[in-house]
């Protein structure tokens, strides 16, 4: 099957800054796929190209099977997207908005467009300058969920809104996975992403850095060993893979490159095990090594 | 108070920040068309004897006094300055008043901006008075640039300063009419509105008539600038007492809920939902004020006076008919310039909307961009047709019902407010132009009305060339009614038109949105 979105080495400036600098992005259909990077990676900057708002300097990208510039009219009837900075018309009431937009989209789900308001907990009858961030983000999800599309684009969507209503988003996002939606989803929550996506793929400075399942991407992370062994340990700050050993008399602390994992627990075993507790790198630890690292 | 006061001073610097373009560019601007005119007067009528022929003939025509005013004192260039520059100017400054308060006060507030603030050491009325300190500043440094001005091309420097002081009195008020305006509705749309639109009806009532009244270069009355403040210190503490007295946010005309579904089809039903109230706004201003204009017409031959060297003026203009219709003529030359600036506006909320964001997801649908674009032009091009149809009606009615010749009168009258139509358009055009291959650069469109106002008001008493009244689309409109009507000057006013809308829509399809 084709990818839904398929951009490589993608080039964005404005004026002298360079806001993608080669960044490739693979979405394939069907997908729930995570895309994470820190504030003013590009994140926003990719979609509006996909969206054919902005116009790449360089490089290839393809949304659905066709040119997000050119073919705007025949893509967007198959999509549609949440900004992550949600502004309504002042003196038009939220159930206005969701109307207005699903028809401008080709149509929207009734039935859905009831179930989502309930779920959402969104009074439709509120001008736009009276909802707060959160409404407002609830007004653009409502549009975007209740109408019949192939890909849902998804700015931060859940950014505002409380965790009740964050769990609602997930259950429905779920549902969305399930019925063979393909979803792009731009998030900083990480417990979020972790328990909505397929795949992942983090950008830095206008660049992917990283991009692969979360067990793929866990794989090339450290795992933390704390250990109590038979006697103290020799020779151990030599293996391959051990980072930041710490020794106090037989306990053990250390981190071990998860591909190295073998051959030090052999090691291990060898001295002779009392306890051992042994901690996957957290989801946070992942992003913020990534986050963090030198351009 | 001080209390309520506290960080004005930190809000002025950062409205002065804010505004360091567009306040240096209002008072060059002013100040160069004032020291420029007396600079023209003085060597186009150089002697009393030209300057009280020039007054004469400016007594004379009825439609020019019923514009700007009686000359009060002809024999000086100081004087017929002041009458020349006085009111447009006093109404100009008045504007940049209301603008430059709504920009700190109610538009902070609805963009969410002033919450941000209001959150710090920051009185309550702290951002109400910079917004209003702004306007004065900027209102003394358009009267003093004016007075500098005026001195530097020789004009006696008391009645200067007068001329500059008449000018700063119109900023005053309106600040303070702004300052009130600003509690009243929740967006700063409709409080621009209430702020321009009340006052300008009661004409002699206004801070423009006092302007006039201060009679620079023609023997000066300071203490109308007393009155002024005193008005201004009235309503401005009004303003404050009812900011006092309403939330942050909120205005004191409370919002209704709206409907839980909507009828909105498409981006033309959008855009006549965002502009429906400023098109009938326009419209039923239009109405009156063409009304009040035909209703005047008929009377302009009793103003002129009977004196034997004015009827021998009337007898070469065509007789009483011919002052009549060139009354007018002038008047729907001005309503149409006014009716421009509708237009300009009307194209620029493609801008507002993009700004704001609020492109972007209509965009993201199956709507293109150029059907988006048109949505809102659509506005410009009918929304000019229904505005001068609808003062040409008006006036047409008043004036056959006055002449008791409502046949003949009302399509000579609707067809000399028509003709305004293509000017207006092309106004439209270079606004989309702008658009389109400059976005950062639309308020420009605003500038270039300047220029046609300018070049229409003064470039007739500056003798200018022809060829550079020629830049200005209204030049090229035929003075009706009582002239003939010639169709090419409009099919070319068209033709540039569409040919900028088409060029403003071509940029707009190639560059980036946002």
């Amino acid at each position: 099957m084709a990818a839904a979105i398929a951009i490589e080495d993608l080039v964005k400036t404005f004026g002298r800054t360079r806001a993608l600098d080669g960044l490739d992005l693979t979405v394939e259909t069907g997908e729930v796929h995570g895309f994470l990077g820190p504030n003013g990676a590009g994140k926003s900057t990719t979609i509006r190209i996909l969206l054919g708002l902005l116009r790449a300097d360089a490089g290839r990208a393809r949304l659905l099977g066709g040119d997000p510039w050119r073919d705007v009219a025949t893509l967007h009837r198959r999509l549609a997207y949440v900004p992550g900075d949600v502004t309504l018309w002042p003196n038009l009431s939220g159930g206005e908005v969701i109307d207005l937009l699903g028809r401008l989209r080709g149509g929207l789900n009734e039935q859905r467009r009831a179930d989502l308001l309930e779920r959402f907990d969104l009074d439709p009858t509120k001008k736009g300058r009276t909802y707060s961030k959160g409404n407002r983000q609830k007004v653009a999800l409502v549009a975007a969920l209740a109408a019949d599309v192939e890909l849902l684009i998804l700015d931060e969507p859940t950014s505002g809104l409380d965790p009740v209503v964050g769990e609602a988003f997930r259950e429905c996002i779920a549902e969305e996975r399930a019925s063979g939606r393909t979803v792009l989803l731009s998030s900083h929550i990480l417990s979020e992403v972790e328990a909505l996506c397929d795949r992942v793929s983090i950008i830095r400075a206008g660049r992917t850095v990283d991009s692969g399942t979360l067990t793929d991407l866990r794989h090339l992370t450290r795992t933390s060993i704390d250990a109590v062994l038979a006697a103290p340990p020799n020779g151990l700050a030599t293996l391959p893979g051990v980072h930041g050993l710490d020794v106090e008399g037989t306990r053990v602390r250390f981190q071990v490159d998860t591909a190295q994992l073998g051959g030090v627990l052999a090691e291990l075993t060898r001295i002779g095990v009392r306890s051992l507790v042994s901690q996957p790198p957290t989801l946070e630890e992942l992003f913020l090594r990534h986050y963090q690292a030198a351009p | 108070m001080t209390q309520a006061l506290l960080g004005a001073g930190e809000l002025v610097k950062l409205d002065l920040r804010r505004d360091r373009i567009m306040i240096p560019v209002w008072v060059y601007a002013l100040t160069a068309t004032a020291a420029s005119t007396a600079y023209s007067f003085r060597h186009l009528y150089d002697t009393p004897q030209s300057r009280l022929e020039f007054a004469t003939a400016v007594a004379n025509n009825a439609s020019t006094r019923a514009m700007y005013g009686p000359v009060h004192d002809p024999s000086t260039i100081g004087g017929l300055t002041a009458w020349r520059l006085v009111t447009i100017g006093a109404t100009l400054v008045g504007v940049m008043s209301v603008l430059v308060v709504m920009r700190h006060t109610r538009a902070d507030e609805e963009a969410g901006r002033l919450e941000l603030i209001s959150a710090g050491v920051v009185g309550r009325h702290a951002a109400l008075a910079a917004g209003v300190l702004v306007a004065l500043i900027a209102s003394l440094a358009v009267g003093l640039g004016a007075a500098i001005g005026l001195i530097a091309v020789g004009m006696p420097t008391v009645g200067s300063l007068a001329f500059g002081l008449s000018w700063c009195t119109a900023g005053l008020f309106f600040a303070a009419v702004a300052a009130v305006a600003a509690q009243l509705s929740e967006s700063a749309r409709t409080a621009n509105a209430i702020a321009d639109v009340g006052p300008s009806w009661l004409s002699w009532a206004s801070p423009i008539g006092w302007a006039q009244q201060l009679r620079p270069f023609a023997g000066e009355r300071w203490w109308v600038f007393g009155v002024a403040v005193g008005a201004a210190a009235l309503i401005g503490w009004g303003g404050f007492a009812l900011a006092g007295r309403r939330d942050l946010g909120a205005g004191l005309l409370p919002p209704r809920p709206g409907p839980a579904r909507g009828e909105l089809h498409g981006p033309v039903a959008l855009a006549w939902r965002l502009q429906r109230g400023t098109l009938l706004g326009w419209t039923a201003g239009f109405a009156i004020y063409g009304v009040a204009i035909g209703g005047l017409a008929d009377g302009v031959t009793a103003i002129v006076g009977s004196s034997e060297s004015t009827r021998k003026i009337l007898e070469e203009m065509g007789g009483a008919k011919g002052i009549v219709d060139a009354f007018l003529a002038t008047a729907m030359g001005i309503l149409g310039l006014v009716v421009a600036g509708y237009a300009v506006q009307a194209v620029l909320r493609l801008r507002v909307e993009e700004t704001a964001l609020r492109a972007e997801p209509v965009l993201a649908t199956r709507v293109g961009r150029i059907r988006w674009a048109c949505s809102h032009v659509l506005f410009a091009v009918v929304g000019s047709v229904l505005i001068l149809a609808a003062a040409g009606l008006g006036a047409g009615l008043a004036h056959g019902l006055r002449s008791h010749d409502v046949g003949q009168q009302l399509p000579r009258v609707l067809g000399a407010a028509l003709v305004q139509v293509p000017a207006a358009w092309v106004l439209a055009g270079v606004t989309l132009v702008l658009f389109g291959l400059a976005p950062r650069f639309t308020a420009v469109a605003w500038g270039v009305l300047g220029g046609c106002l300018l070049l229409g008001q003064l470039g007739p008493v500056l003798k200018l060339a022809q060829w550079a009244m020629d830049i200005s689309p209204f030049t090229h409109v035929p003075k009706l009614p009582g002239s003939a009507l010639s169709v090419a000057p409009l099919v070319g006013l068209t033709a540039v038109a569409v040919v900028a809308a088409a060029v403003g829509l071509a940029g707009f399809r190639r560059r980036d949105v946002g």
